[in-house]
């Protein structure tokens, strides 16, 4: 049913056009301080990408490639980075979520000029390391919720 | 009246979803039911923080001659509805799972039916 | 589709026409769309966004620094929703 995949033409579409549904949604996730996106958008739209893999695919295949475990760590450590930020923010600057990062000499430390100003990657404080952190939460977290369903509803039994 | 067209299609974008859960018998037509009640609410969150003649509160390409605070879009009801989205896919997760293994169990869709097959 | 017409069908109804009234009446009495109601709160973190967070973005500056709390509560939910799914298509061993 759902874990035999399809035809050979929409394998070869899928595959094709894979890498760049990857980079549009990875661009909304690293410019979610300058532009409309962030962390739980791009997230989406990256999890979509790879449905559209796991449909063409099957259900099958894609567990003999990757274990349904390895994807529960790449969640594990986005949760962890999410709330370790957090908890440095209460070390280095007093309240717990504070801003630690801006106003220092390193990358993403410099605040953008008052008014209307072109976009420059550089500014945002700890806002980019924390939509890094929300959107690998929401990509792993989407897929192993679509690949566990997509799996138990062609087999009887559970996943593991 | 003719100003409150948005507050009016929230309000039918609810009743169709209560009257969907109330009077359906199928369990993916209650599911989607559900999903529709909070479609309208996300709706409604949206619609509160809008100023007339309006641009999104960003300020990478503003263009010219808008006065900041006075002409954006409020931006806190916008960050309140994404929370409302992500907590209605994770309802609809688990909506889903429980109706798989309901499926199996008693083979049928139909929730009358179910309730009598209790023993 | 044959339902049997019984008691709890009108009941249903009227319950049904009392909420459908009560929404109807709060649309029409909401103020108008387009001037919010109270915007203090929000032309404050507007006006603070870009030297106190450094973002261009005032929406993420708001999910993430200045509204933090709430989207550690999101990112429960997310993390409840994906061990509530995998415990239910758990293969109990033999």
């Amino acid at each position: 049913m759902s874990d035999a995949g399809m035809s050979k033409i929409v394998r070869t579409i899928a595959s094709v056009s894979f890498p760049f549904v990857l980079i549009y949604g990875l661009y909304i996730i690293a410019h979610g301080h300058l532009t409309p996106g962030g962390g739980f958008q791009g997230g989406a739209v990256v999890a979509s990408g790879c449905a559209m893999i796991l449909i063409a695919y099957g259900s099958s295949w894609i567990l003999t490639k990757t274990k349904e475990h390895h994807i529960s760590l790449l969640e594990h450590a986005g949760a962890l980075g999410f709330i370790g930020l957090a908890f440095l923010g209460l070390l280095l600057g007093g309240v717990f979520f504070a801003n630690f990062i801006i106003g220092e000499p390193i990358l993403f430390g410099s605040a953008p000029a008052l008014g209307s100003t072109l976009a420059d990657i550089n500014t945002g404080g700890v806002l980019p390391l924390m939509n890094f952190a929300v959107g690998l939460k929401v990509i792993a977290g989407l897929f192993s919720i679509i690949l566990v369903m997509a799996y138990a509803s062609g087999h009887k039994e559970g996943i593991q | 009246m003719i100003y409150n067209i948005p507050y009016l299609v929230v309000v039918g974008l609810i009743l169709i979803g209560l009257f969907a859960v109330m009077f359906k018998r199928n369990l993916i037509k209650i599911v989607i039911g559900v999903t529709l009640i909070e479609s309208g609410v996300n709706l409604f969150l949206i619609t509160l923080g809008f100023r007339k003649d309006g641009v999104a509160p960003i300020f990478t390409g503003l263009p010219e001659g808008v006065n900041y605070p006075a002409d954006m879009a409020l931006p806190v009801p916008q960050a309140l509805t994404l929370t409302s989205i992500v907590i209605g896919v994770a309802v609809l997760a688990l909506m889903l799972s429980m109706i798989i293994h309901l499926y199996r169990h008693h083979n049928t869709l139909d929730v009358s039916k179910i309730r009598r097959l209790k023993e | 589709m044959s339902k049997q017409f019984s008691y709890r069908m009108i009941l249903g109804a009227v319950f049904f026409t009392i909420v459908a009234v009560f929404f109807i009446f709060s649309a029409l009495m909401m103020h108008s769309f387009g001037i919010p109601a109270e915007s203090a709160m929000d032309d404050a973190i507007i006006t603070g966004a870009q030297e106190e967070t450094g973002a261009n973005n005032a929406v993420t500056s708001v999910v993430f620094d200045f509204r933090g709390f709430d989207t550690l509560g999101e990112a429960t939910i997310l993390f409840t929703a994906v061990a509530g799914v995998l415990v239910l298509f758990r293969r109990l061993k033999k």
